[in-house]
């Protein structure tokens, strides 16, 4: 774990990801146009949704990704609570919006996808109503950076709110396995393989992978804002205590 | 336009809000990002051009 610790610190991380950001955003760029070319050109409408089966090309990626950022979250939760990593709240502070973003993506294209398939665009069924308690758990953790201005105290605080929300993922995956919902069930990662066809399977994996790129892109970048707020804020505070300390003396500052 | 949401479709209105979606909430959080990374570029930039947390003479910690 200490080797873990000395390579992942905020100088080496600045150094690496401004390497590989470049790279990062190219191939997810790159997987993005050729998923959509696929998912609008190529992919058939379904048999039975028609041409709403689109929609599932941004939806099912959000969803993912939402659940993902959720779970990336709760272990850099650990990584400030049990090993005190000094990269894991700037990773965790970094992908709430993020993870945000996409579970807001994943309840507005679900919405439009419920309305013309279920004839309503919510229901208040196990698999929708986690997804949207994911939503605002996010917005609480968002709420919570803002509220206490010393990061390691938030850190901590966000932390243990964090590991305390990870109660609604597994919630959210298995929902449509423990409740009647009105949510198809898994159809892509299920025992006995994909129950989607070839044709529209690949559009969809191409472009979770090309969202997923794009996200950790992302991520790397607010995570490289971050580190520079907090060398800003130590910075400020020296400087303030600098001229303080001039001015206690009759110096000029 | 008009072609493309005829031929998605009776429902082509709920699609193409769909993915208008998306693209605005996926556009402005990744220029939130970029501004924010801008952001605090600069003002390291400007703080490290003060001199800011540089070590002094008398042994000022940085």
């Amino acid at each position: 774990m200490a080797s873990l610790i000395d390579l992942a610190n905020p100088t080496r991380f600045m150094r690496l990801s401004s390497a590989l950001l470049p790279w990062l955003a190219g191939v997810s760029a790159l997987l993005l146009v050729v998923g959509f070319y696929l998912a609008w050109f190529v992919a058939p409408p379904d048999y039975q949704q028609g041409e709403t089966i689109r929609i599932m090309f941004v939806h099912v990626p959000a969803a993912w990704l939402a659940m993902m950022f959720y779970a990336m979250m709760a272990v850099s939760a650990l990584g400030t609570l049990v090993w005190r990593h000094p990269l894991a709240d700037v990773a965790q502070k970094a992908a709430a919006p993020i993870g945000a973003c996409f579970a807001l993506v994943c309840l507005v294209t679900g919405a439009l996808w419920g309305k013309p398939m279920w004839g309503t665009y919510w229901v208040w069924d196990a698999r929708l109503t986690s997804v949207l308690i994911l939503f605002l758990v996010y917005l609480g953790i968002i709420a919570l950076w803002r509220v206490l201005d010393d990061p390691s105290r938030a850190g901590r605080a966000v932390a243990i709110l964090t590991l305390i929300g990870f109660v609604n993922v597994p919630i959210i995956k298995f929902s449509v396995d423990w409740w009647n919902t009105l949510h198809q069930p898994a159809s892509v990662f299920r025992m006995g393989g994909s129950t989607i066809d070839g044709s529209m399977l690949w559009p969809l994996l191409i472009l979770a992978l090309g969202f997923t790129l794009f996200a950790l892109t992302l991520h790397m970048l607010a995570m490289r804002a971050e580190i520079m707020r907090r060398r800003v804020r130590t910075l400020t505070i020296l400087e303030a205590e600098r001229l303080d300390r001039l001015s206690a003396q009759g110096a000029p500052a | 336009m008009t072609a493309l949401a005829t031929s998605l479709g009776p429902h082509a209105g709920f699609i193409l809000a769909a993915y208008a979606a998306v693209a605005v909430v996926l556009t402005g959080l990744t220029l939130s990002i970029i501004r924010d990374h801008r952001a605090q570029k600069r003002a390291l930039a400007a703080l490290e051009q003060r001199g800011a947390g540089r070590r002094r003479q008398g042994g000022e910690a940085a």
